[in-house]
């Protein structure tokens, strides 16, 4: 393309300027851009692969390959979905390797309808989450995340936790708009089910989630 | 509106995606139905929970490990 936009400086996401200085050979700045997403992908390829030292090297790797293939990068879509798709899919072979070679997709398991009709309609308390203290509360968190099919979590995560929107989750993961949105409303549906457990009014305190203090499974 | 309806259109709900003369009937509906105020509130809160609270917090140090890393593989790449 040889005729450029006058877009005004202001219209632009700031990565723009970051990829371009990158591309003309300034590690530094990408260095910036690791460091601004570093956590979002280390997240996001723990919440996939559910272990630690697989979503290290995801996360590695990931920065690795994207800084690699930077010139192929098109720049119609932000580079932060860009840099999330090159995680998933190399959580995704992650997974695989784990399972020897078996195969791995966003479709796993999410045929089940298992909690796309609420059933506990117990109230929760104004704020449930002050009854436990921040280790236990991430204990219930994380085993209720888990709980969840693969390809319903990622949509979650992806969508509410990080804040992508429902098209960029969609081109992300390769899925149509309306998946995700299928997708998403049953991760809503069974997360709020199985919170419901802990944190609705008749259920008991049941803090048996702190009953084991250790990490995520594999330590860092 | 029944709770089937309502249930489809939840997301839009959360996500303050609809159009006002729906906006309506949704209110008409969760006046007179409690269980799915309930389910609005508590999935609401699901997801404020899990935006708000980190549950992979990396240690600083593995984190400043892990860039270091990083960058030192990008700079043997080129």
């Amino acid at each position: 393309m040889s005729t450029i936009q006058p877009v005004a400086e202001q219209d632009q996401h700031p990565d723009v300027a970051l990829v371009a200085q990158v591309r003309a050979g300034d590690v530094a700045a990408y260095d910036t851009l690791v460091r601004k997403y570093e956590r979002q992908i280390f997240r996001i390829a723990q919440h996939i692969t559910q272990n630690r030292e697989d979503a290290e090297d995801v996360m590695q790797d990931a920065f690795l390959k994207a800084y690699e293939k930077l010139d192929q990068f098109q720049g119609n879509s932000k580079f932060y979905t860009w840099l999330v798709r090159i995680a998933v899919n190399e959580s995704l072979m992650r997974l695989r390797k784990r399972r020897t070679g078996k195969l791995v997709s966003m479709d796993e398991d999410v045929q089940t309808d298992e909690g796309s009709v609420p059933r506990d309609f117990a109230d929760w308390a104004p704020n449930p989450e002050q009854n436990y203290t921040q280790a236990e509360l991430a204990e219930i968190l994380k085993k209720t995340i888990q709980g969840l099919p693969q390809g319903f979590r990622v949509v979650f995560v992806l969508r509410d936790v990080d804040g992508l929107s429902t098209e960029e989750t969609a081109e992300t993961l390769g899925l149509s708009v309306p998946a995700v949105k299928s997708r998403l409303l049953r991760a809503r549906l069974q997360l709020r089910e199985r919170l419901t457990r802990y944190f609705g009014r008749k259920a008991p305190a049941i803090a048996q989630a702190s009953a084991a203090p250790r990490g995520d499974g594999a330590e860092a | 509106m029944t709770c089937t309806e309502f249930l489809q259109i939840l997301d839009d709900v959360l996500d303050e995606s609809i159009a006002v003369e729906t906006r309506t009937e949704i209110e008409a509906h969760l006046r007179k139905c409690g269980h799915c105020e309930v389910v609005l509130n508590t999935t609401r809160k699901t997801i404020e929970i899990f935006r708000c609270h980190e549950i992979y917090e990396v240690p600083t140090e593995v984190s400043a490990r892990l860039h270091a890393k990083i960058m030192e593989r990008c700079r043997k790449a080129k």
